[in-house]
């Protein structure tokens, strides 16, 4: 199971790298592949502003529908708008081109709260 | 996985192939191997193999046996005196409400009948306390299996297995088969898919084999029940517990058409009558999504007023759009009727479509 170690992870199977104050939010290997193939991607609107634990949106293979928590409290700054015509691009590449929202971090104390690749894989391999 | 399900002759197949399984019907089957979209696509532009095992499958014989199922099924059975012929008919009860949706064959010795896996004791039951002495029935659902080979290239795999000489029944028929001249087996040009191909019925003990046969060549691949609901909501093909049950009649259904008009002296034919003549007050109706997945007990709404719910509702693979079925007031069923479905949080827009949603 490829568990990057640049970036960090939340217990709900997000992944998030950050740089500065800025952090690029998507779903790990174990989430896309319990998932199957992804059909459809519901994510919000830039400007939205969400705390951490929030449903920030939705991930939708044929048989399942899955919620998007958010690992961090922060605003939306951008969206992957690529999701939307390929969506089976977070199966593809879950870590790179499957990104789905980048958000201006509110909390960087937040950040102590998530996970390293090694924590993270603990935690599925039970 | 619970104990008590029950499983078909190919189970320890489905495991080795690394399907996830799930119960249906009681029944512990393959929802999937490689992935519901691959599987479609595969059926659809190769061949796909089903396991069909557990469907109901009767063998209904005797003196009495056509005069019999024509007094039971509402359609007309004198369509299908020739050897071999097949058709879809439905089970109705004395208030012409729908106990089943199956197809019988005539295989010239007797009768087959090949229905949905929950419905099993229930059609059982039914036919039993109306048949009359001179009829025999057997339940060979436990005794056999059932493998569909489906797609444009099933037809080339299947002049490979059953040899240079075999040539497939026609459509809608019927026929023996052996293969390698020693398994025995019935092949029927029928299928739940919208593409070419057959079911084959074989003894139990055959079914691994001739599974393993099938699966020997590149084209084929294993397809679970994930993809064969896709592919049958496609072609507008219903699901007897999604789109109509034991409170829909077939006029209300769409399912008129496996009724003939011309037909008298079918139990629920009076009921269907009278239906007919009344009208019916809601039609299922078949709604195309542009964007999202519509799924089972979704509100269906009119001007914001719910007016149904979701019967059968998917992603379709090959359209990329989202399909539903749902039962509305018969005057908002004409194809073009705009409606909405609520899908979670949102609303979208769902257009009544004539089926199929795919056009092939």
């Amino acid at each position: 199971m490829d568990m990057p170690k640049d970036r960090k992870y939340s217990i709900d199977h997000e992944w998030v790298v950050v740089e500065g104050d800025e952090a690029t939010i998507g779903i790990t290997e174990y989430a896309q592949d319990a998932l199957g193939e992804v059909v459809y991607v519901d994510l919000p609107d830039e400007g939205e502003t969400f705390a951490v634990g929030d449903t920030f949106g939705e991930v939708e293979s044929v048989k399942s529908v899955s919620e998007l928590f958010m690992p961090v409290s922060g605003e939306v700054i951008a969206i992957n708008d690529s999701l939307a015509d390929a969506p089976e691009t977070i199966n593809d590449d879950c870590y790179g081109d499957g990104w789905m929202i980048r958000v201006r971090i509110e909390n960087e104390s937040e950040l102590a709260d998530l996970l390293e690749a090694e924590a993270y894989l603990a935690s599925i391999d039970e | 996985m619970s104990d008590s399900l029950i499983r078909t002759p190919l189970y320890d197949e489905h495991v080795a192939l690394g399907a996830r399984m799930v119960d249906f019907a009681g029944f512990e089957m393959p929802v999937q191997y490689a992935g519901i979209l691959e599987e479609h696509l595969a059926t659809r532009e190769s061949v796909g193999i089903f396991d069909v095992s557990h469907m109901a499958e009767f063998r209904i014989s005797g003196e009495g046996a056509f005069d019999f199922l024509n007094a039971t099924l509402t359609n007309d059975l004198n369509k299908i005196v020739d050897i071999g012929a097949a058709q879809y008919t439905l089970l109705l009860n004395d208030e012409g409400h729908i106990i089943d949706d199956l197809i019988v064959y005539n295989t010239g010795l007797e009768f087959l009948i090949i229905s949905n896996a929950s419905n099993r004791f229930q059609d059982w039951n039914w036919l039993y306390e109306h048949k009359p002495d001179d009829v025999e029935m057997f339940d060979e659902t436990d005794r056999t299996g059932l493998i569909a080979v489906q797609g444009p290239k099933a037809l080339e795999v299947l002049k490979q297995i059953f040899g240079p000489s075999w040539e497939p029944p026609r459509r809608f028929h019927i026929e023996p088969a052996a293969i390698e001249g020693k398994i025995d087996v019935l092949v029927a040009r029928t299928g739940y898919t919208g593409e070419d191909g057959v079911e084959i019925v074989a003894h139990k003990d055959d079914i691994v084999a001739l599974w393993r046969m099938l699966l020997s060549f590149p084209e084929v691949s294993p397809i679970g029940l994930g993809a064969r609901d896709t592919l049958r909501l496609e072609m507008g093909y219903s699901l007897y517990g999604s789109d109509m049950d034991l409170t829909r009649d077939p006029i209300s259904a769409g399912l008129g058409w496996a009724c003939p008009k011309s037909k008298e002296g079918y139990i629920g034919c009076e009921a269907l009558k009278a239906i007919r003549e009344a009208g019916p007050v809601v039609r299922l109706v078949h709604l195309l999504v542009d964007k999202g997945i519509p799924r089972h007990g979704y509100p269906v709404l009119h001007e914001g007023k719910e007016i149904g719910v979701v019967g059968s509702g998917s992603h379709s693979p090959s359209l990329g759009k989202g399909m539903a079925t749902a039962y509305v007031p018969a005057e908002l069923a004409e194809p073009g009727t705009e409606l909405e479905i609520r899908i979670r949080k949102r609303t979208v827009p769902a257009t009544v479509v004539k089926p199929p949603f795919l056009v092939k």
